[in-house]
């Protein structure tokens, strides 16, 4: 069985159909990669997965339980992480009190009272930091950070929980070519680890040389998916992509990583 | 899951400090220093001025000290701007009043000994407003406090059984006289702002406190990093309740009297919105710094121009040109300028010594300078 089984979920906005019975699963421990046209629910899905958003039917089990509808701290709670496609820090604060405010919540009120810099919680954050190469800003207002700082921050603000899942909503946009190799490394450092990763993602060169398996949405359903190379020769995709009269385009040429 | 791509390096603490150290800010022997001379220097305050007119204003300004560290714990942090903590207050008035009426309290000693009972009070009544109120934010949050003050104000005028109505309720002041009358209510005013600010500063060090100001920068998000925002917030609203409440517990006593309409004012709220305001929204010295210069300020207007409403003018105008001239209140924007002054030092010193650019390498593309990261926006 999947580590995410996802079954029929729909979600309308008014008359839009983001999400039209959409059945699809993540395997534990790979790095699966979520593509599709603009609109073709990526993002819904994610915010249903993480309780965002409420589905109108249908349901997601995530290790055998049901967490349809559990509210996002709860989903937090379980073990699945998530960033933004418009990345979401906490601007008025620091990158240290950033990475704070989700490590090691789940205790109680209890722990609520107890300092959020304690000495170990300090060294975990040290090696968050390190591990995302931003220890140089550590007392830096985190709205102060460029763009790509604060993906690499919004990503350290998931890792320092140690959650199972991370789901990444379109990480490489807007990011140098440089700074992207380095959140691939980074990626596949935790994926050795044992982390479970979806991502969704525009850039196909990174999704193609990152993921064990894509999954192609369109229209709220998922059109097919498989391994990066069999999903990149599929005439589906190419159609839901690009239309019928362009399949030899991009696409299919790029594959190297 | 250890993170560290080779083995994690044990850091001490120490070089962890050092690694995370804000290079521009005051170390911490700075801070306790300042705040033990600030409460040194208002404990010598109405010994020197012993004048009762002058420690009267004095009395009044730490209730407004008391008060505004209090609303910080919640609105500061969270950010949810309360314009109805007169609920408390008032609260606070009235348990005061009606506690030594009906239990024929005439000791003075007495009746201060029960005004904690006014913050208890301000604080069981937050849980309901609390719940009622946290369900909005921003604007709308405003607007229904305001709203929810009124009807207590509304609920004061009316139940006239209890509470007399509009024409209130005297207290029987303690028998004292000059200054033996204002300087325990100036002590024991000061004294629990002293609390409130260590409550203050404890939740600002704490996972709760940091959970505040996650709320306050992105509720949403705070919510799907685990953090309960609603427990969060209620909390925080009770405990900016309790210290509210003995303010107004303090301020029934220390007047002898209480109204409905003065009890339950959307003017003591935007009193505590300024205060904060002016000295730094949400910071731990902002609200000190912004009642003790306008507090005294406040009733200094009154005093003289009390008959005509028009100090409010002049009030308000000053009000402006303090957020005209330090936008974000007085303590952020001089540490602002104040960093920004040492990181340009720092910075011309570096380039004194040759190492310009830094060095440039591939790490330097995410890193930057201590506390330059603006400048160098442009890099990634």
């Amino acid at each position: 069985m999947s580590l995410i089984e996802i079954q029929e979920i729909a979600k309308t906005y008014g008359g839009i159909h983001a999400l039209a019975g959409c059945t699809l699963s993540f395997e534990e421990g790979h790095i699966s990669g979520l593509i599709g046209p603009n609109g073709s629910g990526k993002t819904t899905l994610f915010n249903v997965l993480t309780g965002y958003e409420q589905p109108d039917s249908g349901s997601v089990h995530f290790d055998g339980d049901e967490i349809t509808r559990l509210s996002p701290d709860k989903v937090f709670d379980r073990g699945i992480g998530r960033t933004f496609q418009l990345t979401r820090i906490f601007p008025r604060m620091n990158v240290v009190e950033n990475l704070h405010v989700a490590a090691q919540r789940s205790g109680g009120f209890r722990s609520e009272l107890s300092r959020w810099s304690s000495a170990s919680e300090r060294a975990r954050a040290k090696e968050v930091l390190d591990f995302v190469g931003l220890t140089r800003l550590a007392s830096e207002m985190a709205g102060n950070l460029s763009y790509g700082q604060q993906k690499l921050l919004e990503f350290g603000c998931i890792i320092i929980a140690r959650p199972r899942v991370i789901l990444l909503d379109e990480p490489a946009g807007g990011i140098n070519p440089t700074l992207l190799r380095h959140l691939a490394s980074r990626i596949r450092a935790l994926n050795d680890e044992g982390i479970t990763f979806v991502v969704v993602e525009h850039d196909m060169e990174f999704v193609m040389g990152l993921c064990h398996k894509v999954c192609v949405m369109h229209q709220g359903r998922t059109l097919c998916s498989g391994h990066p190379d069999v999903v990149r020769q599929d005439p589906l995709v190419l159609e839901a992509y690009l239309g019928t009269d362009m399949r030899e385009t991009d696409l299919t040429r790029s594959g190297a990583h | 899951m250890a993170v560290a791509e080779a083995a994690p390096e044990l850091l001490s603490p120490a070089e962890i400090d050092r690694a995370f150290r804000d290079p521009f800010s005051p170390s911490k022997r700075t801070r306790a220093t300042s705040w033990i001379l600030l409460l040194a220097v208002l404990t010598a305050f109405p010994l020197v001025f012993t004048n009762p007119a002058v420690t009267s204003i004095g009395v009044f300004t730490m209730f407004f000290l008391l008060a505004v560290v209090g609303w910080n714990i919640f609105s500061g942090y969270s950010g949810y701007i309360s314009i109805g903590h007169a609920v408390y207050y008032g609260f606070g008035q009235y348990t005061v009043a009606l506690l030594i009426m009906h239990l024929g309290i005439t000791s003075g000693v007495s009746e201060l000994a029960i005004v904690p009972l006014a913050g208890l009070a301000g604080a069981v009544v937050a849980v309901p407003v609390g719940l009622l109120v946290l369900r909005v934010r921003r604007h709308t949050f405003i607007v229904l406090t305001i709203a929810v003050m009124f009807i207590f104000q509304l609920l004061a005028f009316n139940f006239s059984s209890i509470t007399g109505g509009s024409t209130g309720l005297n207290v029987s002041p303690p028998p004292w006289s000059g200054n033996d009358y204002n300087l325990p209510f100036y002590y024991i005013a000061l004294g629990t702002a002293a609390i409130g600010l260590l409550t203050s500063w404890a939740v600002r060090r704490s996972k709760f406190g940091l959970g505040l100001l996650a709320i306050r920068d992105d509720e949403d998000r705070a919510k799907g990093l685990g953090i309960k925002v609603t427990r969060t917030k209620l909390i925080a609203l009770v405990l900016s309740a309790f210290f509210v409440g003995i303010a107004g517990g303090l301020y029934a006593i220390f007047i002898g009297q209480v109204f409905p309409q003065f009890a339950f004012t959307p003017f003591y709220d935007l009193y505590l919105a300024v205060f904060a305001f002016v000295g730094g929204l949400g910071t731990l010295s902002g609200p000190v710094f912004g009642a003790l210069l306008l507090g005294p300020l406040q009733q200094y207007f009154e005093l003289q121009f009390g008959a005509t409403t028009l100090y409010l003018i002049i009030y308000g105008v000053l009000f402006v040109v303090i957020l005209l001239a330090l936008p974000r209140g007085i303590v952020p924007s001089l540490a602002d300028r104040y960093r920004s002054f040492l990181a340009g030092r720092w910075r011309r010193a570096e380039e004194r010594r040759g190492v310009a650019g830094s060095g440039v390498t591939a790490g330097s593309m995410i890193a930057s300078a201590p506390g330059a990261a603006p400048a160098e926006r442009g890099g990634s």
